[in-house]
């Protein structure tokens, strides 16, 4: 462990913006797309289930 | 085992549901090993300082969006070979990912950039094809949004991604074949790794991370597709009176 606390933790060494900049939009990059299939997933099933009763109807 | 078993979308629908979760939770737990050597355990860089733990993810988000293109490349022969309905289906799926991690590259390497050259981008040989390969894919993906008859769109975005598959050596060998301000790379097959050891498993664990998250989402995706596809079969119809009603 090379950090002496938080506020060095954060900093990362001044490169704070590069360092987090990447790391944080990466996650957000994989959050979005996750959620988005998630729901895409969800619409898709209701969506056919939909057309189902239609068609049985 | 017979592997045209599985070329079937229903066998496949029903493999691929058993594995996601598998991917889905390896990944995760790879990631948090991975993150914990990126900045726990890896030493500050003696030149770079601690902006050199960008690479941790600008690596392998690189190897993968070029990986990922081959796979679909690969899918999209296949699939105008043999007129496999699954093919055509993986290399759609594989799309999106490919494009994420493409845009991840280019992100975390402008922002590598900026502190060690001074510049958040350049012109130069390797930068400018790997953003041609964000536009290949996002071309491919919309080719495949313009064309309503599916299996037309399945046979002329195999097509475009074969046509581009170029790109994937030029981006790779891009800096040795010109002289770039991007570094050459760091690790080869021929010959020992010009950095620490635990950077290096620090990325290639990462790198794995990425590989079972981007099988994860695909077969989410594939199965999404699927079922769309195959809706009039029974075996879909049973699956949504099941699923629908539970969720």
């Amino acid at each position: 462990m090379h950090w002496n606390n938080l506020d060095d933790f954060l900093s990362m060494g001044g490169y704070w913006l590069y360092v987090w900049g990447s790391f944080l939009v990466t996650a957000a990059c994989v959050v979005i797309e996750v959620v988005v299939l998630k729901h895409a997933d969800t619409d898709t099933r209701r969506r056919l289930k939909r057309m189902q009763q239609w068609e049985t109807e | 085992m017979n592997l045209y078993h599985f070329s079937s979308p229903s066998t496949f629908y029903h493999l691929a549901g058993r594995l996601t979760p598998w991917f889905g939770w390896g990944a995760a737990l790879l990631t948090a090993v991975g993150l914990y050597i990126s900045f726990f355990v890896a030493p500050t860089d003696f030149q770079q300082g601690e902006a050199y733990r960008i690479i941790f993810i600008h690596v392998p988000a690189a190897w993968m969006s070029m990986f990922i293109y081959l796979v679909m490349a690969f899918w999209g022969a296949i699939g105008l070979a043999f007129n496999t309905r699954l093919s055509f289906m993986l290399a759609r799926a594989l799309a999106p990912t490919g494009a994420m991690f493409t845009f991840v590259a280019l992100w975390t390497g402008a922002l590598w950039g900026k502190p060690m050259w001074g510049a958040w981008w350049v012109w130069d040989a390797r930068l400018t094809s790997e953003l041609i390969l964000l536009f290949l894919y996002v071309g491919i993906i919309a080719l495949w949004a313009a064309i309503d008859d599916v299996r037309r769109g399945d046979r002329a975005g195999a097509l475009l991604t074969l046509i581009g598959a170029i790109n994937v050596p030029i981006i790779y060998f891009s800096v040795k074949w010109w002289n770039t301000l991007h570094q050459g790379s760091s690790i080869n097959l021929m010959k020992a790794p010009s950095m620490a050891k635990i950077m290096l498993w620090g990325m290639l664990i990462m790198a794995i991370a990425a590989w079972f998250y981007a099988i994860a989402v695909t077969f989410v995706r594939v199965r999404r597709m699927i079922l769309e596809r195959e809706r009039q079969t029974e075996w879909v119809k049973a699956i949504l009176d099941t699923q629908v009603e539970a969720s």
